[in-house]
């Protein structure tokens, strides 16, 4: 039954021309779980991340997020339909605000429901909603400690922050499903630590499902309940954490043969 | 109801209404001086040229500036505007007194530039950057020759504003046209701050800063492109109606693709993104162009373009030249408006006073009390930060 699982994708596979990035992944992501998807470099983890959130239509197979099949569907309206991501190089709105750029996230809450003509005309709910996006924006930066900084442009925050504000932004979307993409590049091992605490919380207090991209294996031992191992865009291993690092083929993968 | 009044009062910040005072300002002085009969036979037409050059600046810094993407075809909207606004007023003219025939053509002016605009926008906004440049430029020209070409239109010779000639022949008894255009500008200004001051505001920021970001984070991207792209288009419209009034007939080669650069000089002079940049810079060009066009008459016409242009590049150098950086920081905006602040109302300016375009301001970061927000018992919602103390060194 595909309604347990949050994310369950079905032989998803792309190809670009004759090179097949990715094919027959299958993800089974359990509702509170926190997933990891390892692989060496060039192996398709971001590739099935961009399959995921609609930036690359799959070649092959299918996707559904609580049984529901999102396959086809745009960028904006994969993420209105609750899944939301991270990026590998950071991308947040440079030129705007700390709490602005969460306040782009919460958009299409719909509580902060607002047509365009009532904004230019300064009809009454106009205020209402600006007020109360902007209490809820702080309530989000107040639990990933960046309330302080809140009116600071987004390129000014030290690296760790901006990780942060990244994903205090894609929560601010509301989503099911939160796809975090090499949450821990360049952390110093402190912030990686402080990382980990952040990813759990997120997880206990949001009610959240986690599929996360990482390299650093201290992070992924240390908070993954299971494992996608990928390597060439095909799946290598899965399973628990102790099973699949220990697993001749994901050591080979990543080092070689001895 | 009152509580409206509340939010509007507890949103109030002066910062966000200095363009209007500034507008408003002008449009009283002049308003009085004209009544008065102060004003020489010149200036009201300045004054036309000057209010419809803001609303082409502004609203196409709304595309360029705010939204981020390169548009060229603005003349040509203004086109439409012109020739369907012309239209209409003529067939109205005479039957109707003369500024309700200036409202309905405005509107009939605006509404017919806006479907111009989304008609070329749903396809062209597919395409960025210089290909949408292109295509926008295409459009300004292709809309040019069909009015040009079109006999309904007055063919090559133009179209004849009975508009203009009414109010030639109203003289002092009607209502002088530049305070319904300086109006034009108030209520231009009046949607395109409120826009950029809101949640969709900051929907196309965020499509300008990053767009894969954007519609990561669910901003439909193509429903707020069209939609600037729209809203300017009305405004182009609704300028191209004004000119109409200051002309006759209507040259098609006024809207040629020289125009169209002339308005993102305009645009890119004043700052992208920035309203109060773009207005001074259209004032500050207009009026260039009329005292080089009085006072380089005959021969010396020729050398108008030249002169224009010659200022323009000496703008641009002293913006940018390495050399200059220290007169730039001894003379700017910023250090004199400081400079007002400490001297005449004691003021210090905060170092941390950030420079951000869109959107509605936060209060200005200052000292937070730390353990107050890191108490368990801190609600937001009640919490306001103190206010920089004035007093303090």
């Amino acid at each position: 039954m595909s309604e347990n699982y949050v994310l369950k994708t079905e032989n998803l596979g792309i190809s670009f021309g004759g090179l097949k990035a990715a094919q027959d992944v299958n993800l089974k992501i359990k509702k509170n779980e926190i997933y990891g998807l390892i692989g060496p470099n060039g192996a398709g983890k971001t590739t099935v991340f961009n399959m995921l959130t609609g930036v690359y239509q799959p070649t092959y197979g299918t996707f559904y997020l609580n049984g529901e099949e999102l396959k086809g569907l745009k960028q904006e309206a994969i993420n209105q339909k609750g899944i939301a991501r991270t990026f590998q190089n950071i991308r947040l709105f440079n030129n705007m605000s700390v709490i602005r750029n969460v306040m782009v996230g919460l958009h299409n809450n719909p509580a902060f429901k607002c047509n365009p003509f009532v904004s230019m005309f300064r009809l009454p709910s106009h205020f209402e909603t600006e007020k109360n996006m902007r209490n809820k924006a702080k309530e989000l930066l107040k639990i990933f400690g960046l309330l302080e900084e809140r009116n600071i442009l987004a390129c000014n925050l030290p690296y760790g922050k901006q990780r942060k504000l990244e994903i205090a932004r894609a929560l601010a979307t509301g989503p099911k499903l939160l796809l975090l993409d090499e949450p821990a590049a360049g952390m110093n091992p402190q912030e990686t630590a402080e990382l980990m605490e952040t990813i759990k919380f997120v997880r206990d207090n949001f009610d959240m499902t986690i599929l996360l991209i990482e390299h650093d294996m201290s992070l992924v031992s240390g908070i993954c309940d299971r494992l996608t191992v990928l390597n060439f865009g095909q799946v290598l291993a899965e399973g628990n954490v102790d099973e699949v690092l220990n697993n001749p083929e994901v050591v080979r993968a990543y080092l070689g043969d001895d | 109801m009152s509580n409206y009044f509340k939010n509007i009062k507890n949103a109030f910040k002066l910062k966000h209404y200095v363009n209007y005072i500034g507008v408003g300002a002008v449009l009283l002085l002049f308003t009085v001086l004209y009544y008065v009969g102060a004003l020489n036979r010149a200036t009201p037409n300045l004054l036309i040229q000057i209010g419809y050059s803001i609303i082409l600046a502004v609203s196409l810094n709304l595309v360029v500036g705010l939204l981020g993407e390169l548009s060229l075809g603005h003349a040509g909207f203004m086109c439409v505007g012109a020739y369907l606004g012309a239209t209409v007023a003529n067939a109205l003219a005479g039957t109707l007194p003369l500024t309700l025939v200036l409202i309905i053509s405005i509107l009939a002016g605006g509404v017919s530039a806006a479907v111009f605009g989304f008609i070329v926008g749903l396809p062209a906004l597919r395409l960025r950057g210089d290909y949408l440049a292109i295509v926008t430029l295409a459009f300004g020209e292709i809309v040019r020759n069909i009015c040009k070409n079109l006999p309904f239109f007055g063919g090559a010779q133009g179209l004849q504003s009975e508009f203009y000639t009414e109010y030639l022949k109203a003289g002092k008894r009607a209502l002088p046209l530049f305070i319904p255009t300086f109006i034009a500008v108030l209520f231009m200004l009046f949607v395109v701050q409120n826009l950029i001051r809101s949640k969709h505001g900051r929907a196309i920021t965020a499509i300008r800063d990053n767009e894969i970001a954007a519609k990561a984070m669910g901003v439909n991207v193509t429903y707020y492109k069209l939609f600037v792209f729209v809203v300017s288009a009305f405004f182009a419209g609704v300028a191209g109606v004004i000119y109409t009034g200051t002309t006759s007939p209507i040259q098609y080669s006024f809207f040629s693709y020289n125009y169209s650069i002339e308005i993102l000089v305009m645009v890119v002079l004043g700052g992208m993104g920035s309203i109060g940049g773009s207005i001074i810079s259209a004032i500050l060009i207009t009026y260039i162009n009329f005292a080089l066009k009085s006072m380089l008459s005959g021969d010396m016409a020729a050398v108008k373009t030249l002169v224009y242009a010659l200022i323009l590049i000496v703008m641009v150098i002293y913006k940018n030249a390495p050399a200059l950086k220290n007169v730039r920081e001894k003379f700017n905006l910023q250090n004199l408006k400081e400079k007002i602040m400490s001297k005449v109302f004691k003021v210090k300016s905060s170092e941390s006073d950030i420079r951000d375009d869109a959107g509605e301001w936060d209060e200005i970061p200052t000292k937070i009390i730390t353990d107050e927000v890191l108490s368990t018992d801190f609600n937001l919602t009640t919490y306001t930060p103190d206010k920089p103390d004035k007093n303090q060194k």
